[in-house]
C-alpha cells in the first residue's frame, strides 16, 4: 500500500495513479492482524502463515510479517491479478487457505489503497465460515472466540465458533516492530510463490474501476478578519449562519 | 432494490437516504423501488420507507433476524435478491451495511462498490463513484454482473419525501439455527448518548493544538451548542487524549457532516483524507501556513483557546 502520508496523483488518462514516487508499506490494518495472530501463537502455540495477493514488490511486505515473527508465507503473484477486485482476491486467497490448516484468518478491515473493505467477508463466504468484522478486542477460549465490535453509538460483544475470519480494526493492539534478528531469520523462512494457474480461480473482476479522477476541487476559502477574537468569532458565526447556512 | 437498516425497531437515517437515492435512479430508468427490511416486529416501518419513495417492501419479520447476525441476514437478503432479480442493489456503508454488503456480494457472485459518494445511471449501467486512497482520488466503478451493488456513505445522499405505496410483501426469514455459528452476547450502549461521528451533522474536532486532554472541554461546549460530536486527529488519539473511536482520518473514521470545525489541527494529508467530503469546513489555527486552510471554507488565524469560547457564545445566541 502507499504510505498514509503519500501524495496520490491521478494519471492524465484516468487509468489509475502515478506509482513512481510512492513509498510502499504494509497495510496498517493488516499489521494489526499480523500482531494479533502472533500474540495468539505466543499464548497457544501453532503457526502463523502470511497469504498475500500482490505484485512482486509485495514480497517485501510478506518478509516484514515474517520478520515480526510469522512462520511462512504464500505469495500469489501474477500480472493476471493486476486489475483484480475484492471478489477475485478473496477467491484466490480461499483456494490457497483451503489447503492450509487454519483456526482464525485475520484480514485488515480494509486496505488503505482502494478502501474497499470487502475481502474479509468475501473470503469468509468462500470458505463458508463465520465472520467478525471491525474487531477491536479478541479472546480465544477453547474452540470459540469472543470479540468486541464497535458499531455506531454502541459496542457489541460477539461469540463465534472456530474456524472463522476476523477483520482487524485500529485499537486491536499495538503492532510490534521487526527486530534485527527477526529480519535476519525472515530471510530464511519459506515463501511459496504461486501464479494464477497454480491457484486456479477466475481472475476477471466483477467490479471494474472504469476511470480514476482527482477529488473535486473546493472553491478557495475566506480568511476571517477582525481586530480581536470577539470580532472574528462574531464574523465567523454570522457567515456560518447567513452564507453557509451551516448553523 | 435497497436493504433498509433498522435498530431497536426504528429505521436508521441511512435507510431513508437509500430509499431517496434508489427513487432518483429508478425514475431515470423507469423501474420500481423495492426494499428488504429484516427484523422482529418491524412490519410497521414499511410505511415510512414508502414515504421516501419505496414501492414495495419485502418484510422478513422473524425472531431469528434480531439482533443482526451476518450469516442469518446475508442468507435471507441473498434469497430475496435471487427471487426478484433487481438490476441494482444498494446498501448503507454503515458498520452493519459494510459487514453485510460484501458477504451478500460474494453469495451472489457479483461486484460491489463500497462507501460511494455518488451514484448515477450512464448508458444503462450503474456508475458508482467512490473515494479511494481515503479521498485522495475517486474511482468510477462499473459492475459487469447483476445486480450491480453499491453501498452508500452515510450523510452524503439527501433523504427527501416522495410518497409511494410501500406495499408489504412478506418473506420467509426463518433460518436454520444450526447454520448460525455467531451469537451477540451483549450490546453496550455508548453512555455519552452522542451521535456517532459518521452520522453527525456537526463535528468539532481537535488536534495537537489542544495541548492536552483537558483542552477538549471548550470543544465539548461548542459541540453541545451545535448539537454536534467531538472528533480528534490521529496525533491527539495517539497521545492518548481522546479515545480511538473519535479519530477522523485515513486510519480512523471518514466523515461528511454539514459542518466540520477543525481546531488546532494542522491538516496532515492523513487527516484531510478523512474529512474533506464535509459540506462546510472551518479551520481555527494559529499557524497561517497550516495545510488545513487549503481545505477550509472559512479560516481563522488565531489562538483557538480565545476563538472557540467566543464562537460558542455567538452560536448560543444564534441557535436560541
Amino acid at each position: 500500500m502507499p504510505d498514509t502520508e503519500a501524495q496520490i496523483k491521478v494519471k492524465a488518462d484516468g487509468s489509475g495513479i502515478e506509482e513512481g514516487q510512492i513509498k510502499w508499506v504494509m497495510n496498517p490494518y493488516d499489521e494489526y492482524g499480523v500482531e494479533e495472530a502472533l500474540k495468539l501463537k505466543e499464548k497457544n502455540g501453532g503457526d502463523v502463515t502470511i497469504v498475500c495477493v500482490g505484485p512482486a514488490r509485495a514480497m517485501e511486505t510478506i518478509r516484514t510479517a515474517l520478520a515480526m515473527g510469522a512462520d511462512k508465507g504464500v505469495h500469489i503473484c501474477d500480472p493476471a491479478f493486476d486489475n483484480a477486485d475484492a471478489f477475485v482476491v478473496a477467491n484466490a486467497l480461499a483456494a490457497v487457505i483451503k489447503t492450509l490448516p487454519h483456526d482464525i484468518i485475520f484480514c485488515g478491515q480494509r486496505a488503505i489503497d482502494d478502501d474497499s473493505g470487502q475481502v474479509g467477508s468475501m473470503l469468509a463466504e468462500a470458505l463458508n465460515l463465520p465472520q467478525l468484522t471491525l474487531v477491536t478486542k479478541l479472546e480465544v477460549a477453547g474452540s470459540s472466540v469472543k470479540v468486541i465490535r464497535p458499531i455506531e453509538g454502541a459496542q457489541l460483544s460477539i461469540e463465534t465458533a472456530l474456524p472463522c475470519v476476523v477483520t482487524a480494526q485500529k485499537g486491536l493492539n499495538e503492532p510490534r516492530y521487526a527486530s534485527l534478528p527477526g529480519i535476519m531469520k525472515a530471510k530464511k523462512k519459506p515463501v511459496d510463490v504461486k501464479n494464477a494457474a497454480a491457484v486456479g480461480t477466475a481472475t476477471d473482476a466483477k467490479a471494474k474501476v472504469a476511470k480514476t479522477v482527482p477529488p473535486p476541487a473546493r472553491p478557495p476559502g475566506k480568511i476571517i478578519c477582525g481586530d480581536d477574537a470577539v470580532q472574528k468569532a462574531a464574523e465567523l458565526g454570522k457567515l456560518l449562519r447567513e452564507e453557509a447556512k451551516a448553523i | 432494490m435497497i436493504v433498509a437498516e433498522q435498530r431497536d425497531g426504528a429505521l436508521r437515517k441511512i435507510s431513508l437516504e437509500l430509499a431517496s437515492t434508489a427513487r432518483r435512479l429508478a425514475d431515470q430508468s423507469g423501474d420500481e423501488v423495492s426494499a428488504i427490511l429484516l427484523g422482529s416486529g418491524i412490519e410497521g416501518l414499511a410505511a415510512e420507507l414508502g414515504k421516501y419513495g419505496v414501492d414495495k417492501v419485502f418484510v422478513g419479520d422473524n425472531a431469528a433476524m434480531e439482533p443482526y447476525i451476518t450469516e442469518a441476514h446475508a442468507a435471507v437478503v441473498a434469497k430475496v435478491v435471487k427471487e426478484n432479480d433487481p438490476a441494482i442493489l444498494l446498501l448503507g456503508a454503515s458498520v452493519q451495511g459494510k459487514d453485510l454488503s460484501s458477504r451478500v456480494a460474494a453469495k451472489l457472485a457479483t461486484g460491489l462498490a463500497t462507501d460511494c459518494t455518488d451514484v448515477r445511471i450512464d448508458g444503462g449501467n450503474l456508475v458508482a463513484v467512490r473515494p479511494m486512497y481515503a479521498g485522495k482520488c475517486f474511482g468510477e466503478i462499473i459492475t459487469s454482473s447483476t445486480p450491480a451493488m453499491a453501498s452508500l456513505r452515510p450523510n452524503v445522499f439527501p433523504a427527501s419525501e416522495n410518497a409511494k405505496a410501500g406495499a408489504v410483501v412478506k418473506v420467509d426469514a426463518a433460518v436454520d439455527a444450526a447454520s448460525i455459528k455467531s451469537k451477540v452476547l451483549e450490546v453496550q450502549k455508548d453512555a455519552s448518548g452522542k451521535v456517532d461521528l459518521t452520522e453527525a451533522t456537526v463535528i468539532v474536532s481537535g488536534g495537537r493544538g489542544m495541548k492536552g486532554p483537558e483542552g477538549y472541554g471548550i470543544l465539548e461546549e461548542l459541540a453541545d451548542v451545535l448539537k454536534g460530536t467531538v472528533g480528534a486527529s490521529r496525533a491527539a488519539v495517539d497521545a492518548g487524549w481522546r479515545p480511538q473511536k473519535d479519530q477522523v482520518g485515513q486510519t480512523g473514521k471518514v466523515v461528511s457532516p454539514n459542518l466540520y470545525i477543525a481546531c488546532g489541527i494542522s491538516g496532515a494529508i492523513q487527516h484531510l483524507a478523512g474529512m474533506s467530503s464535509s459540506k462546510c469546513i472551518v479551520a481555527i489555527n494559529k499557524d497561517a501556513e497550516a495545510p488545513i486552510f487549503t481545505k477550509a471554507d472559512y479560516g481563522v488565524v488565531d489562538d483557538l483557546f480565545k476563538i472557540v469560547p467566543e464562537l460558542t457564545a455567538v452560536c448560543k445566541k444564534l441557535v436560541a
